[in-house]
């Protein structure tokens, strides 16, 4: 039934993607290390211009030697990607059904649609490009988080997951955390450097050259909330398609399990997120900490609820 | 004698004291309007989320009855405390309710007003143009040799096919030329909203009228949708047991099966359903695959194995095939515990008691039965007969699937003999009687479920979800155009300018108007210098 010469493939596939990524995260290092040298008096200039102003585009005079690093980065980040896709391809043909029935899989299929969307935002707004590290860094921890601890053996589904409603319900998850993931790292990146930007427009000048080369506040804040604007209707979508699930598998479409509940936490947060940002005195800062809580939210989700409570939606496959 | 106390000087009133009505009409206003503001829904949102982590956190009634009562006996002193603040059915506690309850009336004060404004706009014409266009975030000015009209014409007709409502007037400051389109981001914005409100409601209506009732039928038995026949239900206020469906279900024979590796692949009960007194039809439901028949619900949310036993006594009486569902206290191996309680043995006052353990797939090392494998592939049972008074007509209830410690404890109920039998193998008590482990059946959890509410908080959902795609991906675009006379009186300016909402990057698509927009003007242009060409 399972092919398990496919499912090794799969494993040492996830060993090969980890090792990839973690050289992206290598040669992002590099690219800043080479980066050009901050130069406060322009730098001045160009934060104090306003709130809008651009990036103090790292890309006008960035030495050969930073984005050639920046380049080979984006590839190894590239090739990682489909590695990475391949392992659960591979997963999938050797158990001959959708490779997210458990933690380990619904967790790497996670990573790979955040990786996804990275490579998406950096290939339209090349500014982007600069956060790399920052989301390639958790991708590296949360694979080996994923690889130490929740891996489980390839195997089939349990009756209660073969259903139709795996492919709608579970994808739309998977899509919805992928993209919320990305966005709370842009709110992370948003709050370090918009007070960096104050600092600047205050005629302070701290010369990080790391939070130099981010993509201005604005830009930052701007990719945080279309993130949460295309993942946020997915994320309603997964819940109405979980309740409708829970309908035929549970005999009621809401009963306040644990993992309902905090899908519904995590629904009201980005919510509130959404109308934080057309709220005066709630925009800019206070919005991006809300982002941050929503995906803490989804995480706690993911890890407490599966891990530590009782529910209906204990497939974690974990010992 | 007389003193005359002089009366202190009236203080002078206050220019225009507002009547008591007045005043608590402007406080009720004044309430109203930060119930509705933007501000106050945040915060509420926060509280609701904040609010229902207790309810994931600790063990919850609607969940769980036993893990409570786990947590009580855990946790005594602080139980009670935590019981009193409802954090044991947080979902149905007042202060969950006085949130969403709030949340709800500052989102219809927020709403409607915004629902009745925009139906306004919709049958309104576009707002007059702007006194400064160049102020908008995307303006342009345009040259042309046409006259003021016949430019406006030729922009009108650019918006027109891009299907923008359009109006012209004589303003002010020239003949001048609005549109707009994208009143769907609006519409989606206020059918989000209305229909939250209505998937509310309709989830209130299913809990109010709806109800569940769960029952333990073993293969060959039959049930009926009655609140008498279930094991437990509960139902909503306004449920009346005289309008529940006559529905009965009879259960022929229940399979459950596994993969090699021991993970559960299907679960199947064949059933016989029908009104009562009409004739009944066959089916098959599963997991994830209920009935669903007149408004009810029927699932399979469990299995288990009812051992089935002869008992004979020496006098030759003898009860045959009587059989207890034993539930399963591990569903990895199917090991399970129950009881069959004998009240009546002839010749006898005593009663007699089987309790025990039973396993599917027996093991035995050193004397202690273990199950190995849920299926049943070498059945055994691990028994202790008690004879005495089992204390059934107490009053008080007793757990079916247990036998009562406290009439042991009193020494009222006496255990006769133990035995660990595999199927088909008896045991003799000291008395004489016989136990034989003769058969084994199974029997399905069975869960009927009624709840009229959730079609329309299905339709209400959908509806959710369209008006949030339709708010969050759409956007409504303003564009305006003016005509003055150009410098030295020769052509004509027209200055376009556009305002939109719900997307960031808008100048490649006014760029592209304006673009479309100036070609129109140069073919007007060239059309009216030759006319016949």
């Amino acid at each position: 039934m399972i092919n398990e010469s496919l499912a090794a493939t799969s494993d040492a596939l996830f060993s090969v993607a980890v090792g990839l990524y973690s050289l992206a995260v290598v040669a992002f290092c590099a690219e800043l290390a080479f980066g050009r040298k901050v130069a406060p008096a322009r730098e001045l200039v160009a934060a104090g211009g306003g709130p809008v102003a651009q990036a103090p585009s790292a890309d006008e005079a960035e030495p050969a030697r930073a984005r050639r690093w920046g380049l080979v980065a984006m590839g190894l980040t590239m090739v990682g990607a489909l590695v990475h896709a391949g392992v659960l391809v591979t997963r999938g043909s050797a158990t001959g059904r959708l490779p997210w029935g458990n933690m380990y899989e619904f967790g790497t299929a996670v990573v790979l649609v955040a990786v996804v969307v990275y490579l998406v935002l950096a290939v339209r707004t090349p500014s982007l490009r600069h956060i790399g590290i920052f989301v390639l860094a958790p991708v590296v921890l949360s694979m080996v988080g994923i690889g130490l601890f929740l891996y489980a053996s390839a195997g089939p589904l349990v009756a209660a997951l073969r259903s139709a409603w795996l492919a709608v319900h579970v994808t739309t998850a998977i899509l919805g955390f992928g993209i919320f993931f990305v966005s709370g790292i842009a709110s992370v990146m948003y709050l370090v450097r918009s007070r960096y930007e104050a600092k600047v427009a205050a005629g302070e000048a701290p010369l990080s050259r790391i939070v130099h080369r981010l993509p201005s506040a604005a830009a930052l804040d701007r990719t945080a909330h279309r993130t949460v604007v295309f993942g946020f209707p997915i994320w309603t979508f997964a819940v109405i398609a979980g309740a409708i699930w829970a309908e035929s598998a549970w005999g009621r479409f809401w009963g306040w399990d644990p993992k309902e509940t905090w899908a519904f936490i995590a629904w009201v947060v980005y919510a509130a997120y959404l109308h934080a940002r057309t709220t005066a005195g709630w925009r800019g800062r206070p919005s991006a900490w809300i982002n941050v809580v929503g995906l803490g939210v989804m995480v706690f989700n993911l890890l407490y609820v599966n891990m530590v409570s009782t529910g209906l939606h204990s497939y974690g496959g974990l010992k | 004698m007389t003193t005359t106390i002089e009366k202190p000087a009236p203080a002078p009133l206050p220019p225009s004291r507002p009547s008591p009505g007045r005043r608590v009409a402007a406080t009720l206003l004044r309430w109203w309007r930060s119930l509705t503001a933007m501000r106050t829904a945040l915060i509420l949102l926060f509280l609701l989320a904040v609010a229902a982590i207790p309810g994931s956190l600790l063990p919850q009634r609607s969940l769980s009855q036993s893990q409570v009562s786990g947590y009580f006996t855990e946790h005594p002193d602080l139980a009670p405390v935590l019981d009193k603040l409802f954090l044991f059915d947080v979902f149905s506690s007042p202060w969950f309710a006085a949130i969403y309850l709030l949340l709800f009336i500052s989102l219809i004060g927020c709403v409607v007003p915004r629902a009745i404004e925009h139906a306004r706009a919709v049958f309104a014409a576009p707002p007059p143009a702007p006194r400064h266009l160049h102020r908008l975030p995307d303006h342009r000015a345009l040259d042309t040799s046409l006259d003021g009209a016949a430019a406006l014409d030729a922009v009108e007709e650019e918006l027109r096919v891009r299907r923008f409502r359009v109006v012209r007037r004589d303003g002010k400051h020239g003949p001048e030329l609005s549109a707009e389109k994208g009143f769907l981001k609006e519409t989606g914005n206020v059918v989000f909203h209305l229909a939250l409100l209505a998937l509310l409601l309709g989830l209130a209506g299913g809990k109010l009228w709806g109800y569940e009732g769960s029952i333990l039928v073993t293969e060959g038995d039959r049930f009926c949708n009655t609140f008498q026949q279930y094991d437990n239900h509960s139902e909503g206020a306004l449920v009346d047991a005289a309008d529940m469906s006559p529905l009965c279900v009879t259960l022929d024979d229940f399979k459950a099966e596994y993969e090699e590796n021991g993970t559960a692949a299907s679960f199947t009960a064949d059933i016989q359903y029908g009104l009562a007194g009409s004739a009944s039809r066959n089916t098959t439901i599963g997991v994830n695959s209920p009935l669903r028949f007149d408004g009810d619900r029927v699932y399979v949310t469990g299995h288990g194995f009812s051992p089935v036993f002869t008992v004979t006594f020496a006098n030759g009486d003898s009860f045959t095939d009587i059989s207890a569902p034993f539930l399963p206290s591990d569903t990895a191996t199917m090991s399970s515990q129950g009881a069959l309680k004998l009240p009546d043995v002839p010749g006898t006052d005593d009663q007699l008691a089987l309790e025990g353990f039973f396993a599917p797939t027996g093991s035995v090392q050193q004397g202690v039965l273990t199950s190995i494998d849920p299926r049943p592939l070498d059945p055994q049972v691990a028994l202790f007969v008690y004879e005495g008074y089992l204390g059934l007509d107490s009053g008080l209830p007793q757990n079916v699937y247990s036998i009562d410690q406290t009439q042991i404890d009193r020494g009222t109920l006496e255990r006769v003999g133990q035995a660990n039998l595999s199927l088909g193998e008896s045991t003799t008590l000291d008395d004489g009687t016989v136990i034989t482990f003769s058969g084994l059946k199974q029997f399905a959890a069975m869960q009927v479920s009624h709840d009229p509410g959730q079609v329309w908080v299905l339709g209400a959902a959908i509806a959710v979800l369209a008006g949030l795609l339709g708010m969050l991906l759409l956007r409504r675009e303003r564009v305006f155009a003016r005509t003055n006379a150009g410098s030295g009186g020769a052509g004509t300016v027209v200055t376009v300018g556009a305002l939109t909402r719900g997307s960031a990057d808008t100048a490649p698509r006014f760029t592209a108007l304006t673009d479309d927009v100036a070609a129109a003007l140069a073919r007007r242009a060239r059309t009216e210098e030759n006319p016949r060409s």
